[in-house]
């Protein structure tokens, strides 16, 4: 049964039913984008990515790509720009932002060309064909070092890096910093991770010539912002561009808002090839080059009084959006402009925000969006002020917090807190999780020589954004220019059929939060009739569905301003209903109430007729609709709040309509040997206002706390200093499992919100913006320290504890753990011996011989001599799970015949690149063989260094053991490399590395 | 075991769900593409194409197996089974499933196919398991959206039901 029989008494709204969308998808049912067909003769994109972070390229020869059968087309960044405008870019500056690379190239992963082919395997068969010629440049991976004076530049618009620079001051910072007792500053960093759902970007672009329109349907999650971003792009105007979403999408998080530069490479490639284009991201794309969160770099200073109020905040931000500003960034930034004073009354403040551009993926949309990177530094602040003043951490946060009778709040900064009772909350918080119980399982862990630490946050969860309050970037001067923007129209259509049956559509684009159910049950309430009566529609489409600007799934919009849409259009409807059923049932239309499928007379329910007929009559008969009552057939109602004003000339900015209130506790327990968190208990009290499904919100809050600690203890985009993307498989940027992610206590209050239809907040993001700080503030508790580095992953933890790691012995049995070499590719050291019998000269003769080398080196074919001392080759080589050719440059130098030379090369190709050497020293063992003994350095970069990180050490033994292994053999020899067990764990290796052991 | 040419495309086939299933694969296709593009099964799900993610996850022979590290080529005549072939009838869910939509176990259900296989296969071969023994199966998956507790309470239901099934047809 999906639901209960009605109770009229409670109505629909609160309770936690079943979720109409569920048994589609729990029966392979769903209609994910790639489940959709598509039409007979539509044709598949794949995209070739830069392996380098920073590089010019020189030249793209595409020939042989597109004479591989089966390709329809090939294009470079030339051919996009010339059918395209560039991307707008977020800040007035000379800046160009394409979706595919043009002349240069300014993170791993930009794309570079694209294929269009019968189907992916050729597509990407082809990839392999595109050869490009760069010219490295000097990569900035680091926030801080891209504003050096002397750091390589990403874009001449952009001096020294700095996309934006402003600075804001409210109340009266100074004299509050010069009247404090005392001055608190902390310095954070906010790694880069991202959410990172299981379904990655998917689309199918088509273009109709005649018309000049494109036709695109993706699992884009909004905002609709960005469809005019994209008509731009596209040169046509919005209503050539019809963007459709499918009815179900497997997560975003917000990450899919960043697919729109591919709708329109896809676009693009629709219209020159002629036919349909379908592209399915994978996930080596969607890690390194999709969209991530922003990674920040925080100093803040506090203005503290004896007893522990915060008197004035010093904000210094400086945000690292990647290497393109791409729409709607800087948003992150300024997401939170109005919440910088977080849960707490703090009435002067200072901030100098600046943004940079560094050459990693260009950032975006991600869960809590801001709220992460401030609340880090806010909280982990607030904490400090505890240890610094002897204070009790709480005791802070309950002296600073926004007493309960001061709503609505305005905040310095502008933002408009809308409700909430925090001292409530936290009360609620700590009788539920037992913090007292907690208190004391930290004494006695401790008084037994454990490492058990406590943590604490409160934060304000923003939800329904103010379109207006990325214009905060600009100046008020720009502002004025530029025009007011404001608002988040949220809309809701309600249609009644010719059989009185009502069917709901909304512009919300769900991801997976059950926005069906909730419409469901919120519009049954209104019109007195079951859930499952409702139809509801959540799939979108520009082209007929009313939309606005602020449409989609973002900042938690849906349960304030979506489903309260929805309330209004069913109310309207409903005021229609009861007009025409009074006429019917001869009652005043205020006697008139809807309850179990009927419209009755409030004062004799006996007196009702049907709600299906009179849903119908605007149908069947409108000439019967009383005099002065529209029809009922369809509304849409179109809401936003009032409260969301423009930007004042003072910088307020009210940047967000709700917010939740969050006080969020944990203890924590450290392995002292292995450095691994446990969690003993995380208790999180939430007022996110009128809930509306609690299922989902929990679920909402159990996700978000899984995101958050995966973001805390595990995730991270890790770049080598030359930019190489390390993290490009799932077994190298690692999320939580279920083994990680234990229950935490959830508690709930609720303040209806006075500024939403139905008292709802978001809900979704809140634990982003809370846990990590908790966490962090939980570890500094246990280790007694001030700097804490997110992710806090047990090696990291390892090092707080016993220091780092002494790099390991030399020796071929222990290759030491890689390194970023100065050039920051991954960079691989180790040594070796291999015995040969045969004498060193005759194995000089054979490390001279082009023919011995093509033998001996591992995957070799063609090795050509171009001097006597210089080798080319193609190699073959397979590297964890990426199997590539490559083409290699091989030099002998410091010849010392026959006892020793160095090796040294260059292997380049599409799978990534490296290079290295290695000396080799031969030694006559006294019965006629050889004693060979090695030290290699080696670095590797591109796709190979993305998902093989793990396995690069590894493989470089097994690779140059064959090489040996090879030559031992070649010499008329059975002797291999030293060691039985070595050779026997190799030839294992090499097995599961996907090559033919040697 | 027939040697294939590369360039060919070849006949495979199996039962899907207990019905006879045939169609054409290269060599190099992956029993992930070639189940949902080629047969029509779109119902297990690709997401990281690596072996991590579990989403792909399928039973051959009554074995666990990653759809996205297997060839299709491979699967010939063997028995396959997907999470279209769970329910005991199209209108209606098997007891794991019903217990997956009461507790709220999935949310955008696209990591939803490959888990449900996997715990399929699991409580039979395990019908009553710890909660630690649940995770500990479960972390063969990866999910974005509900933190785990909720499917791992679904599947201790799902198995307590089971059980009591059991129980009554083999006392009946
Ligand atoms: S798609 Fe097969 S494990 Fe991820
Ligand atoms: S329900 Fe979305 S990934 Fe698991």
């Amino acid at each position: 049964m999906l639901e209960t029989p009605h109770d009229k008494s409670g109505g629909w709204v609160g309770r936690a039913i079943e979720r109409v969308e569920d048994a589609a998808l729990l029966t392979g049912g769903g209609r994910y984008l790639d489940d959709l067909g598509t039409k007979p003769g539509t044709l598949h994109m794949a995209i070739l990515r830069a392996p380098h972070a920073h590089a010019d390229i020189v030249s793209i020869d595409t020939s042989a790509a597109k004479a591989l059968p089966g390709v329809a087309a090939v294009l470079t960044g030339a051919d996009v720009a010339g059918l395209t405008t560039s991307l707008v870019v977020g800040v007035k500056a000379p800046v160009e932002c394409w979706p595919m690379a043009v002349n240069r190239v300014r993170f791993v992963g930009e794309p570079v060309a694209l294929v269009v082919a019968q189907d992916r395997y050729v597509a990407e068969d082809a990839l392999d064909l595109i050869e490009v010629a760069y010219e490295m440049r000097p990569a900035v991976v680091d926030p801080l070092a891209a504003m050096d004076q002397g750091a390589p530049l990403l874009h001449d618009g952009f001096p020294r890096n700095i996309a934006s620079d402003r600075s804001f001051r409210y109340g009266d910072p100074e004299t509050a910093f010069a009247q404090a007792d005392h001055r608190i500053a902390i310095s954070v960093r906010y790694p880069r991770n991202s959410c990172t759902p299981i379904e990655t970007y998917g689309l199918v672009a088509e273009y109709d010539p005649h018309e000049d329109a494109y036709d695109v349907l993706a699992n884009f999650q909004g905002p609709f912002s960005i469809h005019a971003v994209i008509s731009r792009a596209l040169k046509v105007p919005g209503n050539r561009l019809r963007l459709r979403t499918p009815r179900d999408s497997g997560g975003s998080f917000g990450v899919k808002q960043g697919i729109f530069p591919y709708i329109v490479l896809g676009a693009v490639a629709a219209r020159v090839s002629g036919r349909p284009v379908k592209w399915i991201e994978d996930r080596l794309e969607h890690l390194m080059a999709s969209v991530s969160a922003t990674n920040r770099a925080t100093t803040l200073t506090a203005a503290v009084t004896a007893d522990g109020r915060i008197t004035a905040l010093d904000w210094d931000q400086v945000e690292d959006c990647g290497a393109h500003l791409r729409a709607p960034e800087p948003a992150t930034l300024y997401r939170m402009h109005g919440n910088l004073t977080g849960a707490y009354d703090i009435r002067n403040l200072t901030v100098r925000n600046r943004v940079v551009v560094t050459n990693k993926c260009p950032t975006g949309l991600n869960r809590g969006f801001g709220g992460p990177q401030v609340y880090l530094a806010l909280e982990r602040l607030v904490q400090r002020i505890a240890v610094e003043l002897g204070l009790d951490p709480l005791e802070v946060i309950r002296r600073n917090l926004v007493p309960a009778d001061a709503f609505p709040y305005r905040t310095a900064s502008g933002a408009l807190l809308d409700s909430g009772d925090y001292q409530k909350t936290l009360a609620a918080g700590l009788a539920a999780g037992d913090l007292q119980g907690l208190l004391a399982r930290r004494d006695e862990a401790r008084a037994a020589g454990r490492i058990y630490g406590i943590g604490y946050a409160a934060v304000v969860e923003p939800s329904v954004s103010n379109m207006g309050y990325i214009a905060t970037v600009l100046t008020p001067a720009e502002r004025h220019k530029a025009g007011p923007k404001n608002g988040a129209q949220a809309t809701a259509t309600i249609a009644i059929d010719p059989v009185g049956s009502v069917t709901v559509h909304v512009a919300s684009v769900p991801q997976g939060q059950g926005h069906r159910t909730v419409l469901s049950q919120v519009v049954a309430d209104v019109l007195g009739l079951k859930p499952s009566d409702i139809r509801v529609n959540a799939e979108m489409d520009t082209a007929k569905d009313a939309w606005s600007i602020a449409s989609g799934n973002y900042a938690s919009r849906f349960a304030a301003a979506v489903a309260g849409a929805a309330k209004l259009a069913a109310d309207r409807i409903a005021e229609r209903l009861a007009r025409v059923a009074a006429a019917q049932l001869n009652v005043p239309a205020e006697d008139v109430m809807f309850a179990g499928g009927k419209i009755a007379a409030r004062s004799n329910p006996a007196n009702a007729v049907p709600f299906s007929r009179v849903a119908a009559l605007s149908h069947w008969s409108p000439a019967q609709l009383p005099e002065g009552v529209a029809p009922t057939i369809r509304e849409t109602v179109f809401w936003t709040p009032p409260e969301l004003t423009a930007a004042d000339a003072d910088d307020h900015i009210n940047s967000s309509l709700c917010h939740g209130f969050i006080f969020d506790y944990c203890g924590i327990e450290i392995d002292r040997d292995t450095g691994a968190i446990r969690i003993d208990r995380y208790v999180t009290a939430h007022d996110c206002g009128t809930i509306l499904h609690p299922g989902m919100v929990d679920g909402q809050i159990r996700g978000g706390f899984a995101h958050a600690l995966g973001a805390a203890l595990l995730e991270e985009y890790a770049y080598g200093d030359d930019g190489s993307f390390l993290t490009g498989t799932f077994a190298d940027y690692l999320v939580p499992t279920a083994m990680e992610v234990p229950e935490p206590v959830i508690v709930h209050t609720q303040t209806p919100s006075p500024f939403t239809p139905l008292g709802a907040k978001g809900v979704g993001e809140g634990n982003c913006m809370s846990t990590p700080a908790c966490l962090a503030n939980a570890v500094a508790d246990a280790l007694d320290i001030s700097d804490v580095r997110l992710p806090l992953a047990p090696a990291a933890v390892a090092a707080l504890i016993h220091g780092a790691e002494p790099p390991a012995p030399g020796g071929a049995r222990a290759a030491p753990a890689p390194a970023p070499s100065g050039k920051g590719e991954r960079l691989m050291r180790g040594a070796g011996k291999a015995h040969v019998a045969a004498a060193p000269e005759a194995v000089w003769a054979m490390l001279l011989d082009p023919d011995t080398l093509a033998a001996i080196i591992p995957g070799a074919h063609d090795v050509r001599k171009v001097s006597d001392t210089k080798f080319t080759a193609d190699v073959t080589l397979g590297i964890g799970p990426v199997k590539g050719r490559y083409k290699a440059q091989v030099a002998l130098s410091d010849l010392d015949p026959p006892k020793a030379v160095t090796l040294s090369g260059k292997v380049d190709g599409n799978l990534g690149f490296g290079g290295g050497s290695g000396r080799i020293t031969l030694t006559p063992d006294g019965t006629g063989g050889t004693e060979l003994s090695y030290t290699y350095e080696a670095f590797v970069g591109g796709k190979v260094a993305s998902v093989g990180g793990r396995l690069l050490d590894g493989a470089a033994k097994v690779i140059i053991g064959q090489f040996f292994a090879a030559l031992a053999r070649k010499a008329g020899g059975g002797a291999g490399t030293d060691g039985g067990l070595i050779s026997r764990l190799l030839a294992r290796l090499s097995t599961l590395l996907g090559r033919d052991a040697p | 075991m027939p040697r294939l040419s590369a360039a060919a495309r070849h006949t495979v086939r199996f039962t899907l769900n207990g019905r006879p299933v045939s169609g054409q694969a290269a060599p190099r296709t992956l029993l992930s593409d070639f189940l949902r593009h080629e047969i029509g099964a779109t119902g297990t799900h690709v997401g990281c194409e690596h072996g991590v993610c579990g989403a792909c996850t399928v039973d051959v022979d009554g074995m666990l197996t990653r759809a996205c590290m297997t060839l299709a080529v491979q699967v010939e005549g063997c028995a396959i089974r997907t999470v279209e072939g769970l329910a005991p009838a199209s209108d209606r869910l098997s007891v794991l499933q019903a217990a997956f939509r009461r507790h709220h176990a999935l949310q955008c259900g696209f990591c939803t196919a490959g888990i449900l296989m996997s715990l399929d296969v699991f409580l039979k071969a395990e019908p009553d398991p710890s909660e630690e023994a649940v995770r500990d199966l479960l972390s063969g998956h990866l999910c974005r959206c509900t933190g785990y507790t909720p499917m791992v309470r679904a599947a201790l239901e799902a198995a307590a039901e089971l059980r009591d099934v059991q129980g009554k047809t083999a006392h009946a």
